[in-house]
């Protein structure tokens, strides 16, 4: 199977394509709904963000806490779709790749396509096994939002699927799959 | 009166929350791999195969199945013969999912307002049920639910006239609009008739029932494999990726109405859907 490395590289985001299965290794960062909130807010009032987003992978998760000898709980991906609001400015601000599960909106192709960014599915539910992929975690900002903080993680073997690639082709596109909002 | 001690049942809650979380019900795990044997496309077979990996390794490391490890729904059969001793029943009921959570480091999910959205830092308060039964026992089921799969249910309060057909129209239309959102293969609870929150909660005990055990009521089995049918045809797949296995069964419960009623709700459980119970 392909392995990418996180962070991600143009020739590389330009590679992925749809419905291909790939192992992720490298640094990611996890940030779900809260974190989002908190750096749209940054944003807007012009404060520096916890980690620079250029070439970076957001995975979208809110893990379990560790348990004793473990670096991690269990730690799957959330529903991606709750991220939509804030996905593309974070991808004009130069996010290159999203890890979660489920479709994204059209807003987040378009901007997708237009900045050139993967978004991949990992296996949600499967929040012990993707937990053996991580081999550190990090808190690097938010402490206070708790299983809702931003993570650094090293992964490695971190199985995915390519669901949205850089040219807008979507695996959730099917006649009579997902509808699109 | 038989007598039980408030601090038996927060052990047992607390137990029964952490056995939830880390071991996945035998009759999800069969009917999972009953899907990996005839899943045709690759991809899914894959995901399947790392679905019954993760059961694996929960169980024998004891840790979360899922990350997501929910909002603790406790139903009880308390019966007028017991007599609770040393405290409150809710109390405990809830200090025992505080012990779990804590104990089985387990993921605290829930907020104290949905406005405020403070996390309360120990997964309480529970959702609970309690229905006063003849007897003296002390019967509890603990449902930690996810939120990926909670959040895709859908209630409708339909017209008589629009009868089995209506009905079954609706279950299509949730499945099709969660799509990969619940973490498919679900399970499709359906809840038809009562009120409002009757048809609610009987969605909710539908999901309840092993998979493979169909309806008692021979025309409602023929209309649950009609529709888990029609539901794997729609290509959804596991995860919303493709494939054959898009639900692993549909459960219909209902109850008498009014006659100017028809309420009809679909909760979806994810793969993953933890159900325990307990009698004390």
């Amino acid at each position: 199977m392909k392995i990418i490395k996180a962070p991600l590289s143009t020739e590389d985001i330009e590679q992925l394509k749809m419905g291909e299965e790939v192992l992720v290794e490298g640094v990611i960062y996890v940030a779900r709904d809260a974190a989002h909130k908190k750096m749209v807010q940054s944003i807007q009032v012009g404060e520096d963000l916890p980690f620079d987003l250029q070439g970076q992978l957001i995975y979208y998760a809110g893990p379990c806490p560790a348990p004793p000898g473990k670096v991690i709980g269990s730690a799957g991906p959330t529903t991606s779709g709750r991220m939509d609001a804030y996905a593309p400015l974070f991808i004009e601000r130069g996010l290159k790749g999203m890890i979660g599960k489920g479709p994204r909106d059209k807003g987040v192709i378009e901007s997708m396509q237009k900045y050139g960014a993967v978004y991949l599915a990992a296996v949600g539910g499967a929040g012990a096994y993707l937990a053996q992929r991580i081999l550190a975690a990090d808190i690097v900002a938010y402490p206070e939002l708790g299983p809702e903080s931003i993570l650094k993680l090293t992964v490695k073997d971190f199985p995915c699927i390519v669901a949205i690639d850089s040219q807008g082709n979507d695996i959730y596109d099917r006649p009579n799959g997902s509808e699109k909002k | 009166m038989r007598q039980v001690h408030v601090e038996n049942i927060s052990k047992a809650i607390a137990e029964a929350v952490i056995e939830a979380n880390t071991n996945l019900p035998g009759d999800i795990k069969d009917a999972l791999q009953g899907a990996l044997e005839r899943e045709s496309l690759a991809s899914a077979s894959n995901c399947l195969q790392i679905i019954l990996e993760n059961a694996q390794i929960a169980v024998c490391e004891k840790v979360a199945l899922c990350q997501d490890t929910g909002l603790v729904a406790v139903n009880i059969e308390l019966g007028q013969e017991v007599h609770i001793v040393g405290g409150e029943l809710e109390g405990a009921v809830n200090q025992g999912i505080r012990d779990g959570y804590q104990r089985g480091y387990l993921r605290k999910s829930v907020v104290n307002d949905p406005f405020d959205r403070i996390n309360t830092g120990d997964n309480t308060p529970a959702i609970i049920h309690i229905h006063l039964v003849a007897g003296d026992g002390l019967h509890m089921t603990v449902f930690p639910k996810g939120a990926g799969s909670e959040n895709m249910g859908q209630l409708a309060m339909l017209k008589p006239s629009a009868g089995m057909e209506g009905v079954k129209k609706f279950i299509l239309k949730v499945v099709r609009e969660a799509g990969g959102n619940p973490c498919p293969p679900i399970i499709v609870g359906v809840g038809v008739g009562g009120n409002m929150e009757k048809a609610a909660l009987l969605a909710k005990q539908a999901l309840f029932r092993e998979v493979g055990q169909k309806s008692s009521r021979p025309e409602l089995a023929a209309i649950e494999e009609e529709m888990l049918v029609q539901i794997n045809a729609m290509g959804i797949g596991v995860q919303g990726l493709g494939g054959d296995t898009t639900a692993l069964a549909v459960n219909i419960e209902t109850y008498p109405t009014h006659i100017a009623c028809l309420p009809v709700a679909v909760s979806l459980g994810c793969h993953c859907t933890r159900r325990v119970t307990v009698d004390l």
